[in-house]
């Protein structure tokens, strides 16, 4: 090979159509997919969690894509139905993630929705779930001798309760668990068609 | 938009294009003479074998390989080409110099990141005060120093000594790639420190905030300047395969990195497709083909043959760049994404098995009757390794897309340990044989201790045979066991853990070997151990020593 015009406008097409492939096409097909049926944009707690989710690099662990029943048993572990690309309307930065070490969260909310546990798990998943090997986030809360007025205090089982102290929840811990919370994609939406050539956005 | 129609009409547009390409590029594709690939050798200089790595006898025993081969050099060689030589490769010595420099000190804090990871990831409680030192936090400092750090700033430094000597011309303007460098690292240092700190895009390798992905993106463009200036300015006719290798990696890595980074675009589940386009395409078209073209260009250097095939160089080239930008999609099989897009990239991720099986019949048959070469030369070692574990890591990569195999691996571990054949046994292992080669010509010296550059591959060889058995096995068992409705959820993490800690030791081992090689480049710099007699940095070369 001689001309190194020839190389650079080669590789560059190549390039070209691998974008339009994968980014071009699905933008043109889905980015504004209507949100689904009974989808509220988040709220400003709910956000604030959803950033303390995303610093903490819980997508590395935690996906949120429960796959379809006929491919994966995620609905019958209780993860809930397969998503759609309206389910994720409001999502900016996307958190699909592509690790299970921890289970599926899409429908966390539905799941698990009392704030006591949601808190005390994240202070020591080990005291609620035996064998779990989620870290403590030990830096979301407070340990003090004596809980004041507005302060949220956790109920921990007495195995991971601090003797002679009180646990309170720091703002962030609040918020994520808000976040946690509100993740919920249990509304039916139209089932995807029988053939998945066809589907795509329009499902 | 009727997506049949849509993939059909792309699929027949870009596989046209692909043909036209290599057609309009063909000059002397069928032609069974392979001058091209006579390029990195001087007239008269095929047969002569060149390993700066290894010692005096290691070079004779070297050359006895070779010659027993195929016979040795056939005339005089020569001298003002190598002189020429000399000249690129004093025009790029502390250039390059500082590039590996870098690269090692982001081996260090990659290694360290990544060793309190994977122990984190069976001893929960531990280190669990300091909010950067959380799993979710180091693991991804651990990937950011690896992806932004040691990868290119090797792999670039590689690059800065090879294609001056493959254009025959000295590098010009130099103090760009220093300026860029110095760029990309305090990037770099800012980017860790604001993902320690909790400041995070949130998408998985793009996690760098994008302001400061702004600075990558102007060093990089600093770094490419004295290679496009080398380029156009070159006096040698031919373009050699590697050359076709780097440029491009250049080229596509700005226009990737920009799309991916540019605010208030993306979102939702375009966002996931977009994010695996670029999170595949960074391994493919710029780690990949930096590696590639240091495969390329060592392997018949060090054995003093040219490639067996050119033209087969060819077509892995062409194939790489035309299936590799589409197999991104595969990382969402079963996602909420366009159906039609997951089955493009199955696609295209079992078409690479045409261009990877283009790469290893080249080298094997180049490598054919020379395989003693492997003992003496430790170039050689590491990168005869890394070929290897391309082809391996390719396959296996194919073999992952298809859906029956996805369902099981995805989610798992295992895609992890396969994520370290690639970038691990495949591109480290040949940017350290490339360092080995490149460094005693950057400081005119030959490497102190030859035991530990053994000792460094046998460290890292049976650390990383284990992280990856191990890894495998229990990723594999972790996906049988999510897989299977009767069995809890728990049951496929308590199924890893023994495999974890195998990994957490194959980890330390890997260490342990980036240390002792740290630690032998320091002594090789500093000017310590035998061999004093020989003057340290930056030296002008002779042609005398080049050709020793």
């Amino acid at each position: 090979m001689k001309n190194e015009l020839k190389l650079i406008s080669g590789a560059m097409v190549m390039l070209a159509l691998s974008t339009s492939a994968l980014v071009v096409i699905p933008y043109l097909q889905v980015h504004d997919v209507k949100p689904s049926p009974g989808l509220k944009p988040y709220t400003s707690a709910e956000l604030r969690g959803r950033e303390v989710y995303i610093a903490s690099g819980c997508v590395y662990c935690h996906s949120q894509q429960p796959r379809p029943k006929e491919m994966a048993p995620d609905f019958a572990r209780g993860w809930g139905r397969a998503t759609v690309a309206g389910d994720y309307a409001y999502d900016d930065p996307h958190l699909l993630g592509t690790s299970r070490t921890g289970p599926d969260l899409m429908n966390i909310g539905v799941r698990q929705p009392s704030e006591d546990w949601q808190l005390g798990h994240l202070y020591q998943p080990r005291a609620y779930v035996p064998g779990s090997t989620m870290p403590a986030f030990p830096f979301l809360f407070e340990r003090k001798a004596r809980a004041d007025k507005e302060d949220r205090v956790l109920e921990l089982p007495p195995s991971a309760a601090p003797a002679g102290q009180v646990v309170v929840a720091r703002p962030e811990a609040l918020d994520l668990v808000r976040y946690l919370q509100s993740l919920n994609r249990s509304t039916p939406v139209l089932a995807a068609p029988a053939d998945p050539a066809a589907s795509g956005a329009t499902r | 938009m009727n997506t049949v129609a849509i993939l059909l009409s792309a699929f027949v547009l870009s596989f046209v294009a692909l043909l036209v390409f290599i057609w309009s590029q063909r000059t002397g594709l069928f032609d069974r003479s392979s001058r091209g690939a006579e390029v990195i050798f001087a007239p008269g200089e095929i047969g002569r074998i060149e390993e700066p790595a290894a010692t005096a006898a290691g070079r004779g025993a070297l050359q006895r390989t070779r010659d027993a081969a195929q016979g040795g050099a056939t005339g005089h060689h020569d001298s003002d080409e190598l002189r020429e030589r000399a000249r690129a490769d004093a025009s790029t010595g502390p250039v390059v110099f500082f590039f590996f420099c870098c690269a090692i000190v982001w081996l260090l804090v990659a290694s360290a990141a990544g060793l309190t990871a994977s122990i984190k990831l069976h001893e929960p409680d531990w280190l669990v005060q300091q909010a950067w030192l959380t799993f979710g936090r180091i693991r991804t400092i651990h990937l950011n120093a690896v992806a932004y750090g040691w990868a290119p700033m090797a792999g670039l430094g590689v690059a800065l000594f090879i294609i001056p000597r493959l254009l025959k011309t000295p590098l010009i303007g130099a103090r760009y790639a220093f300026a860029g460098g110095v760029l990309w690292n305090a990037a770099l240092i800012a980017g860790l420190g604001s993902i320690g700190a909790g400041v995070s895009d949130g998408l998985e390798w793009l996690e760098i905030p994008w302001q400061i992905g702004t600075l990558f993106a102007l060093g990089g463009a600093l770094i490419a300047l004295p290679l496009v200036f080398t380029l156009v300015n070159r006096r040698v006719d031919h373009l050699y395969v590697s050359v076709w290798y780097m440029a491009c990696a250049l080229f596509w890595i700005p226009v990737l990195f920009i799309v991916a980074k540019v605010p208030g675009v993306h979102r939702g589940v375009e966002q996931a497709t977009m994010n695996w386009w670029f999170g595949h395409n960074v391994l493919g078209l710029f780690y990949t083909p930096l590696a590639l073209a240091s495969v390329y260009y060592f392997l018949p250097k060090i054995i003093g043959r040219p490639i067996q095939s050119y033209n087969l160089s060819l077509l892995g080239f062409w194939g790489l760049a035309f299936f590799y930008g589409q197999v991104g999609g595969h990382h969402l099989i079963g996602g909420p994404v366009p159906h039609w897009m997951i089955t493009l990239s199955i696609v295209q991720s079992m078409m690479m098995i045409i261009p990877v099986a283009a790469f290893t019949v080249n080298q094997y048959q180049t490598l054919q009757g020379h395989l003693g070469a492997l003992r003496d030369s430790p170039t050689l070692r590491f990168i005869g390794v890394g070929g290897l574990m391309y082809t391996a890591s390719s396959i296996q990569g194919s073999l992952e897309a298809l859906r029956s195999v996805n369902v099981i691996t995805h989610f798992t571990h295992y895609t992890v340990a396969h994520a370290h054949l690639g970038l691990y046994g495949f591109v480290s292992f040949v940017f350290f044989g490339a360092m080995y080669f490149t460094m005693p010509r950057v400081t005119a010296r030959e490497w102190p201790y030859p035991w530990m550059i053994s000792l460094h591959f046998w460290l890292v060889s049976t650390g990383f045979a284990t992280y990856f058995i191990s890894l495998s096995i229990g990723g594999w068992l972790q996906g049988e066991a999510m897989l299977d409705a009767a069995r809890p959820f728990m049951d496929s993490v308590a199924v890893t853990l023994p495999y974890l800690q195998g990994r957490s030791i194959g980890g330390a081992f890997m260490v342990l070997g980036h240390l002792v090689f740290a630690l032998h480049f320091v002594l090789l710099v500093t000017n310590f151990g035998p061999q004093r007699d020989k003057p340290a940095l930056f030296r002008r070369f002779s042609s005398r020593e080049l050709v020793s």
